[in-house]
């Protein structure tokens, strides 16, 4: 019986091929729009903490407010230099405090043009980051203190400007002022959030605070903790040091969070996490669209279903064998229109994330749960209105309209 | 007449609807076939022919009274068994044909076939002589639209008949048909009838159609209003 009922199955696909198309294109949408957007956030999600992880466990990372990232606490005062100084010259077991001030600024050499973040820190940026030198030097003390108009370019910016040129000793416009390029970055080739960090220049802080920026203030300090030193001495001395230096009273809670690079990929991670979220849950939209679709070609249909489900029960059919082909039918729709759709996906994230310089991960939850969904669309969209025609008196079910 | 009649219908009523809207098409059928009969059903438009045909198709099932199909009382059997003896017993051909739109005349034959579960060689073998004896060689793989309105009905036909059953019932089986087309149907129905022995019982308008009978009831306003063999006098 099941045999002869999913020959029946088959054929009634076979002979509504147009309908059958509909519906498994409605189901292929949805999942492949789905599926790939969760595989790539979850990509997003993993390069991050891959580069975070990168940076080593020895790095702090200080912010003014109590959150990072793009909703900084307003009202929470910037750092200034003075507190860099602090900080070195207190804090022992540190090999390197870099200030950072970063600032998008479109980049000119002859009639190229690059818009870019230029950096304003000093030379322990470049440890901290495990930063190497291609070619030239990193920037001397009195560039440092003079606010000299130099740069060190990444490999992003030389492309862009120079092509296979070597920029060294070059000089290149950044909003009305001329900088000499004293030196170009090997390249990380790695990206973070679809950022290139490869784009990237990089000059003394205090030429970004005098030339780009307009003033003293500093974004965050990177802090490069001595190997061996504890991570959690460190962080203690740094607070005490910064609620004395931003006076802050005994009761009163921080103004200002020192991060290790467990607690920043957290931070970070969750943000794309949330984006990963909200990404799936706009993809979910469609594939709702896509199950509403369906919904539609089956009701529009559920008159000649009718009629040939009187017709199947009249020349001798049992109401469970009509039922049986309904649900093969449904089943096999639905569950080509999920394998399609997976597949669809597994191509498509693969692709963006070569494109996006993500990691791409398989995530078998997303696949099955999206798999599940559209066989349940199919189930009950394409099942229960037969349901009902299969329990008339054929003489109903006939005459139908 | 006595109870082991072949298809006995006893005080049959029906009524549509209920309240206000309630309407009785039929009022109290007594009626008697015996095995191998050709029996023609005439009447006016309304007057129960059809309600009739459903009922002793097991296509309905009456309000009130007793339906014997062999000595089996209908009424008392399952939903499942009714499906069973239309499976085994019963032929139908319909006014409209009711053919299985986008699928070919011989997968439409074949569907009885299926239904009883019939291996497919021998499934093939017999909806293929089924076609071919109701003249449609050629027309395998037609759809119903790529068919004239004579074809379709050889269709239906073939169909009805591709299991063998003990009895056919036929709705205005010319009723859209041409005089031509019509005697050619009827040639169709009339060689089952004579050569394979199957009951038939057949709706009709017109006279000549009613002819080919053995035997001719007539219908008014939902009551048996006579009923003769055919050749004698009314
Ligand atoms: N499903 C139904 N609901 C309500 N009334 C019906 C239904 N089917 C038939 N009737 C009524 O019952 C009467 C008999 O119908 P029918 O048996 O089709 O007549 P005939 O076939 O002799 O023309 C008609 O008056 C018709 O309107
Ligand atoms: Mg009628």
């Amino acid at each position: 019986m099941l045999w002869n009922t999913l020959l029946l199955a088959l054929r009634a696909i076979r002979r509504n091929l147009m309908r059958s198309f509909l519906t498994i294109l409605g189901i292929v949408i949805g999942i492949a729009a789905v599926v790939t957007l969760v595989t790539l956030g979850n990509g997003a999600t993993r390069s991050v903490s891959d580069q975070i992880a990168a940076m080593g466990t020895n790095q702090l990372m200080v912010v003014p407010g109590q959150r990072f990232g793009p909703g900084s606490e307003l009202g929470a005062p910037s750092f200034k230099i003075a507190d860099v100084d602090a900080m070195r010259a207190q804090i022992t077991a540190t090999r390197g405090v870099a200030p950072v001030v970063s600032k998008s600024v479109t980049a000119v050499y002859q009639t190229h043009a690059w818009s870019t973040l230029v950096t304003g820190t000093n030379n322990d940026f470049f440890l901290a980051g495990g930063w190497e030198m291609a070619a030239g030097r990193n920037f001397s003390d009195t560039e440092e203190r003079a606010g000299k108009a130099v740069c060190v370019i990444g490999g992003t910016v030389r492309d862009k400007l120079f092509g296979r040129q070597s920029p060294v000793g070059s000089e290149i416009r950044l909003k009305g002022f001329a900088c000499e390029v004293i030196g170009l970055l090997r390249g990380k080739g790695q990206a973070a959030m679809g950022q290139d960090q490869d784009d990237t220049v990089v000059m003394p802080l205090r030429t970004v605070q005098r030339r780009l920026t307009g003033s003293q203030d500093i974004g965050r300090i990177m802090v490069s903790v001595t190997n061996g030193a504890s991570m959690d001495a460190v962080k203690l001395q740094l607070t005490s040091l910064l609620r004395e230096r931003r006076k802050i009273g005994e009761s009163e809670e921080d103004d200002f969070r020192v991060m290790d690079t467990r607690q920043l990929a957290e931070t970070l991670t969750g943000t794309t996490r949330i984006l990963t979220m909200l990404l799936g849950a706009v993809a979910a939209v469609s594939l709702l669209v896509g199950g509403i679709g369906i919904m539609n070609i089956m009701l529009v249909s559920v008159t000649e279903r009718t009629r040939e489900i009187g017709i199947r029960l009249a020349i001798g059919a049992f109401e469970r064998e009509v039922l049986l082909q309904f649900l093969i039918e449904a089943v096999v729709l639905s569950g080509l229109g999920g394998l399609i759709g997976i597949a669809l996906a597994t191509g498509a994230s693969m692709g963006l994330a070569g494109l996006m310089d993500v990691p791409y991960l398989f995530d078998p939850g997303i696949n099955l749960l999206s798999f599940l969904f559209s066989a349940a669309i199919g189930v009950i969209f394409g099942f229960f209105p037969a349901r009902r025609a299969a329990s008339l008196n054929p003489i109903d079910a006939l005459r139908y309209e | 007449m006595n109870d082991a009649a072949f298809i006995r219908l006893s005080g049959v009523s029906k009524t549509y609807g209920r309240g206000q809207a309630a309407f009785q098409a039929l009022k109290g059928i007594d009626l008697s076939v015996a095995a191998g009969d050709f029996v023609a059903i005439m009447g006016p438009s309304g007057s129960g022919k059809s309600t009739t045909m459903n009922i002793l198709g097991c296509l309905d099932t009456p309000t009130s009274g007793s339906y014997r199909f062999q000595g089996v009382q209908v009424e008392q059997l399952s939903r499942k068994q009714r499906t069973v003896l239309r499976r085994h017993y019963l032929g139908f051909v319909f006014q409209g044909f009711n053919l299985l739109a986008r699928t070919t005349a011989l997968e439409n034959i074949e569907l009885p076939l299926i239904y009883r579960h019939e291996a497919a060689p021998k499934r093939h073998a017999t909806a293929r002589a089924a076609l071919e004896l109701v003249g449609l060689k050629g027309w395998e793989h037609h759809n119903p639209t790529e068919l004239s309105g004579g074809q379709q009905q050889r269709v239906a036909i073939a169909r009805a008949i591709v299991t063998r059953p003990a009895v056919l019932l036929a709705d205005e089986p010319t009723g859209n048909l041409d005089t031509r087309t019509s005697r050619e149907i009827m040639d169709l129905i009339t060689g089952f009838n004579r050569e394979q022995g199957i009951t038939v019982l057949m709706v009709t308008h017109e006279a000549d159609i009613a002819a080919y009978a053995k035997r001719i009831i007539r219908f008014t306003d939902g009551r048996v209003d006579s009923d003769r063999r055919n050749g004698e006098e009314a």
